[in-house]
């Protein structure tokens, strides 16, 4: 008996019926929408026979245009999920005063948290970012992949697979109750025995090695890669801020591998990193994972910086004001942003002067980001400016980035942190800052490139009703927030006994009641303009008069982007040819040299993803055979040396003509 | 412009010839650097931890220099020999590359039994790493620099199986420069490592 009580032990680890949560409500409801969802979405594809395109064009595709839009996807649909949670918080402290408890029990009200901030960060802005970085980049340096298109495609899928070993932890066990960065002792063995600290840890780690490596990839790209003539300081600024988010992801994300080893190794093994006796040092911990979460707000800030620049000058129609500003301004960012992970963290009791030193460099950063907003200020004075949808968002976050700008210098000054740390002004802050700047600029970047990536505009009046729900929709939600703040009120609260408090957490679920609402005028909006694909359609390859490279192909681009690698005179190198009167070559077509699609990197994600899932419940022999299965899996890849072809001249030369036809008929 | 013709146009924007990509070695450099950064890490908890003994033993008292010293001397031997390798690589000679590598291959082999030696040592003795917050660091810094050489020595394994089946190719001859900036990479670590971690920890 107690044999085969080990052996099952040995095989399936903690897991056992019990972690299936078939008794709350909540759960089972959303697993019977997943699963419905999900039949009906491999039914359509057993229907339509799309399983061998999917497999074949979609899923094995190193095709950084096609990865770019599996990203896009991917953040989207996870948007979708950071987005339940946070309405659920919200509706739970509107709910949970005085004698109510509201309808999320403390432990399930802990798990949304965490799992709203690490999704809302790894899941969807990040994939996003890395979506655009992917798509827009090789087309704006003229070049016709990145350095090292299979890593690419390994990088998404691990991204994926790390995203969905969070979402397993809905329905097998449970996420994290420790908030987004998991402080021990909390996270520690002893405070959460449980498997949610492990699935946050494992979904990380595998998400953070395709982070890891696209970061590679695209510094690799930038670096190498440009077109000939693109000097440095010819590069596009979107290109620019790529390369300094990159070299970010670069120099960041070790610390995460590292710090969240370590964690592992102490719940795993009971040593002694972060614990409180024995030596350990839990300050340690915090430090560690402020060293790569600080970079990561600029990771995720700095591409969107990227995409603002491109859609001001584009819709100013005129050439980007104070360029090498602009530059210079992107590059001390990237290193100032390693100089203050302590802000974070005033309270812990450094002492006078280490404080003042990361509260100054604090300050010093906004000075860097104001000149950028000067930049796109002066660009658009003087500009013939087009109020489209990505300029409207871009104008949106101009005023709100500035407003969360500036409470976050009023959180660098250590004695107001004294008193507004932890508390909801900093929620409101950096809220304010992540929508405000993150996100409206990705909503400005998919309204810009959508008719790049799929050759038809999106739908301008859901746009609209997107743009005017999601952004008073963001005041109605946060500004209550920085007044509940200074009243005091501490973040991660289940519930309150004040019903004074209550009619700002009302108006804020307002807030959250019309950005739902954009949510939806977003997914309508895409639904739209599929319908009205045809009379939306982009011929020209250029609907906005862009002026960098990836407007003067056709829209979509052909696999190889372009025939012929264009030659760069100019930083707005679209606009300076059309501007010399260039047109386009029509004949001598040569063949083109192209990476060829490979199974490997889902392979091997697949594998990575349940080598996590059986270290997250310990269930050590499978995780020895699909470790095992996963060094044979490289190594089998390595032996592939076959990774290339050419498109032949006469495919070349017919996917050309067809765009020569497509234009004549639309002059 | 005006006075330009289609052709001359077209010439001005467009280069026919393939232009040039060749990253791997910058790419795999980077890799390394963020390598460095995960030792970093480990290296700045060993600098807070390293010191807290929680009662348990200290370097001094743990510390086997001479076996140290001599694992220390296979490692950098080891760096030597996968240099002879390039060197013969450089001639072409498929042959000797290959018994320079298994060399290192043997070397690193040797490094990691010693190491296996000291850890299992030091756990009988009662100093594993649940011991003190030194200890954990100590394991934690060291192991990682060990699973880096045993992950080292199976792509050394592996390159030298495809090797013998495609001989010198450029791919391989790339494949090659990479282990090497990694086996390179991983001395380098270890000459702090030793150093850190061994030299200044049996000071008083």
């Amino acid at each position: 008996m107690h044999e085969e009580m080990t052996l099952t032990k040995l095989i399936l680890g903690r897991l056992s019926w019990e972690a299936i949560p078939y008794h709350e409500p909540i759960l089972i409801g959303t697993f019977s929408m997943v699963a419905l969802g999900a039949l009906a979405v491999l039914g359509a594809i057993t229907k339509f026979k799309l399983w061998g395109p999917l497999w074949r064009d979609w899923i094995t595709s190193i095709d950084h245009k096609k990865i770019g839009i599996m990203y896009m996807i991917f953040g989207l649909i996870m948007l979708l999920r950071g987005f339940a949670d946070a309405v659920m918080m919200r509706a739970q402290q509107v709910l949970s005063f005085g004698d109510s408890t509201g309808f999320l029990p403390p432990h399930h009200y802990d798990q949304v948290f965490t799992a709203h901030g690490v999704i809302m960060i790894f899941f969807v802005a990040m994939p996003l970012v890395t979506g655009f970085m992917n798509y827009v980049v090789p087309l704006q340096i003229g070049a016709r992949d990145v350095a090292f298109p299979f890593l690419n495609n390994f990088s998404f899928w691990m991204s994926v697979f790390g995203g969905m070993l969070t979402m397993a932890s809905l329905f097998v066990g449970e996420f994290a109750r420790t908030g987004w960065l998991a402080y021990p002792p909390l996270s520690g063995i002893l405070a959460s025995p449980d498997v949610g600290v492990d699935y946050y840890i494992w979904s990380l780690q595998i998400a953070g090695v395709g982070t890891l490596l696209s970061g590679v990839n695209l510094i690799v790209t930038i670096v190498k890669m440009r077109a000939p003539g693109m000097s440095l300081m010819k590069m596009p600024v979107f290109t620019w801020t790529a390369l300094c988010t990159n070299v970010l992801i670069v120099a960041a994300f070790p610390v995460l591998t590292a710090v969240l080893g370590m964690l592992s190794i102490d719940r795993m093994f009971g040593t002694n990193f972060f614990t409180n006796d024995f030596g350990g040092n839990a300050m340690m911990y915090v430090n560690l994972i402020w060293i790569w979460g600080h970079p990561e707000v600029y990771i995720l800030v700095l591409p969107v910086f990227g995409i603002f620049s491109e859609v001001v000058s584009t819709f100013c129609s005129k050439r980007l004001f104070g360029y090498t500003s602009m530059v210079y301004a992107t590059v001390v960012i990237t290193i100032l942003s390693y100089l203050v992970w302590l802000h974070h963290f005033f309270t812990m009791g450094s002492g006078a002067s280490v404080n003042s030193f990361f509260g100054i460099t604090t300050m010093i950063i906004s000075i860097p980001t104001g000149a950028k907003i000067f930049n796109w200020l002066f660009t658009m004075y003087h500009g013939r400016i087009r109020y489209e949808l990505p300029m409207m968002w871009t104008v949106a976050f101009m005023v709100t980035f500035v407003i969360g700008g500036m409470t976050g210098v009023l959180l660098a000054v250590p004695p107001a942190d004294f008193v507004l740390h932890n508390s909801l002004f900093l929620i409101a802050h950096f809220h304010n800052v992540i929508i405000g700047g993150v996100l409206f600029g990705l909503f400005a970047g998919i309204n810009f490139w959508f008719p790049k990536a799929f050759g038809y505009k999106l739908d301008e009046f859901w746009g609209k009703v997107s743009f005017w729900c999601w952004v008073p929709g963001f005041y109605l939600a946060f500004m209550p927030l920085y007044v509940l703040g200074l009243m005091g009120v501490t973040r991660r609260m289940s519930h309150f006994e004040d019903p004074s408090l209550r009619i700002w957490f009302i108006i804020a679920a307002l807030g959250a009641a019309l950005i739902a609402v954009g949510v939806a005028a977003m997914l309508i909006q895409f639904f739209v303009s599929f319908l009205r694909r045809k009379e939306l359609r982009d011929v020209t390859g250029d609907p906005w008069g862009g002026r960098t490279l990836e407007w003067s192909t056709s829209s979509p681009p052909p696999d190889y982007n372009f025939a012929f690698t264009p030659r760069v005179h100019d930083n707005d190198a679209w606009a300076d040819m059309k501007k010399a009167g260039y047109t386009r070559p029509l004949k001598d077509f040569l063949a083109i040299h192209m990476p060829k699609n490979t199974g490997a990197g889902f392979i091997i994600s697949a594998i990575s993803f349940v080598v996590g899932f059986c270290l997250i419940w310990q269930m050590w022999l499978l995780a020895v055979v699909s470790f095992v299965a996963l060094v044979v899996a490289v190594i089998v890849h390595t032996f592939n040396y076959k990774r290339d072809y050419y498109i032949p001249a006469a495919d070349v030369t017919r996917t050309e003509e067809a765009r020569t036809r497509l234009l004549e008929s639309h002059v | 412009m005006s006075n330009t013709t289609a052709t001359d146009v077209s010439s001005r924007f467009f280069v026919r010839e393939h232009h040039p990509e060749n990253g791997t070695l910058l790419g795999f450099w980077l890799y390394l650097m963020s390598d460095c950064l995960i030792f970093a890490c480990l290296f700045a908890t060993y600098a807070v931890l390293g010191r807290n003994y929680a009662g348990g033993p200290s370097g001094a008292e743990l510390f086997d220099l001479p076996l140290v010293a001599l694992n220390t001397s296979l490692l950098l031997l080891s760096s030597i020999t996968y240099g002879f390798a390039m060197l013969e690589m450089q001639k072409k000679n498929l042959r000797l590359v290959l018994i320079w590598l298994a060399v290192t291959g043997l070397l690193g082999c040797g490094f990691i039994y010693l190491e296996l030696y000291e850890f299992v040592h030091l756990i009988h003795e009662g100093a594993g790493p649940q011991r003190s917050g030194f200890l954990t660091s100590f394991f934690a810094l060291v192991g990682t620099h060990g699973l880096h050489v045993s992950f080292g020595i199976v792509w050394l394994v592996t390159l030298m199986f495809q090797l013998k089946k495609h001989g010198l190719t450029p791919e391989n001859k790339r494949r090659l420069m990479c282990l090497s900036m990694f086996w390179h990479f991983l001395d380098v670590v270890w000459i702090g490592v030793f150093t850190f971690v061994y030299l200044m920890g049996v000071l008083p």
